[in-house]
């Protein structure tokens, strides 16, 4: 197989694999619409209750996390492999940062009470505790997503490191990279959903 | 392996879309300012589309990709479109 073949190939098949993830999170999303728009009230007071600032933080630090990515990705195929190295470097940094700002959120969520179960705030409605089961199960999956997204990206970091990925065969880096970036759009969708109503 | 020269290494236009999505988010927070409404929503996940229309088009080469990829990329949305209707269907009439 040439390699501009084996190129398409890994496109097509990681856009396979994004489609099923698309529905993944599609589905959730649908979810959320169907209850937001039956218990609205609840809704944003739940929103309410989020850390705005660190949300936007956290969202800024993927969006330069995908800077990074695509930067990588061009540096390795213009063969300037150790500055694709530091890239590589840059965009799991700033991955264990998104992780590192969430668990801290998910901290303070469980101080305040705010995880479902029973233990949840008392005198509350039950359709804040859907408001936040939805937070946790739609950003926890996601927050799952972006682990594995790391541990691409550690391995990439190995391979680029033992010569194994190279100009000419840089399609493992293209394939991550369409992960990382689809991770990235899904942050960009949850942002408006649960930071932004009620404010 | 040769290095090829590093004049082939572009950075600026992924920095500029970079900085451009940045500004989005920032006008996304900046809408806190204005008082709660209901299209303040759809304002928030209308420049949401247009970060991830960047990020698709730009991060992920879709301006550069053969129109068979294209097509498998709009198939996902294509298929949770079909999800939407039937699902916004049920709940609409029921």
């Amino acid at each position: 197989m040439n390699r501009e073949r084996h190129a398409v190939t890994v496109d097509l098949g990681m856009w396979a694999f994004l489609a099923t993830e698309m529905l993944f999170f599609g589905s959730l999303i649908l979810a959320y619409t169907l209850y937001r728009a039956s218990y609205a009230a609840a809704f944003r007071a739940g929103a309410r209750e989020m850390e705005f600032g660190l949300g936007t933080i956290n969202t800024a630090v993927l969006l330069v996390s995908s800077v990074c990515m695509a930067l990588a990705d061009r540096a390795v195929r213009a063969g300037r492999t150790r500055l694709g190295f530091g890239l590589l470097i840059a965009t799991g940094l700033l991955g264990l940062g998104f992780l590192g700002i969430k668990a801290f959120e998910y901290h303070s969520k469980a101080v305040d009470h705010l995880i479902p179960g029973r233990h949840f705030r008392a005198g509350t409605s039950p359709q804040l505790q859907m408001f936040f089961f939805l937070y946790f199960a739609m950003t926890g999956l996601h927050a799952l997503h972006m682990i594995l997204g790391l541990g691409a990206v550690a391995w990439l970091i190995v391979r680029l490191r033992r010569g194994t990925i190279t100009p000419t065969n840089a399609e493992p880096l293209a394939a991550v990279g369409l992960y990382w970036h689809f991770v990235d759009c899904v942050w960009v969708l949850l942002y408006p959903l649960f930071y932004l109503p009620g404010r | 392996m040769k290095p090829e020269p590093e004049s082939d290494f572009r950075a600026k236009d992924l920095i500029g879309i970079g900085l451009g999505l940045l500004m989005l988010l920032a006008l996304s927070a900046l809408t806190v300012l204005i008082p709660p409404a209901p299209w303040k929503t759809a304002v928030g996940l209308a420049i949401a589309g247009v970060k991830i229309a960047l990020i698709g088009v730009f991060f992920m080469r879709l301006n550069r990709s053969k129109g068979l990829v294209r097509v498998f990329a709009a198939a996902g949305l294509f298929w949770l479109a079909i999800m939407a209707t039937l699902v916004s269907a049920d709940y609409l009439t029921r």
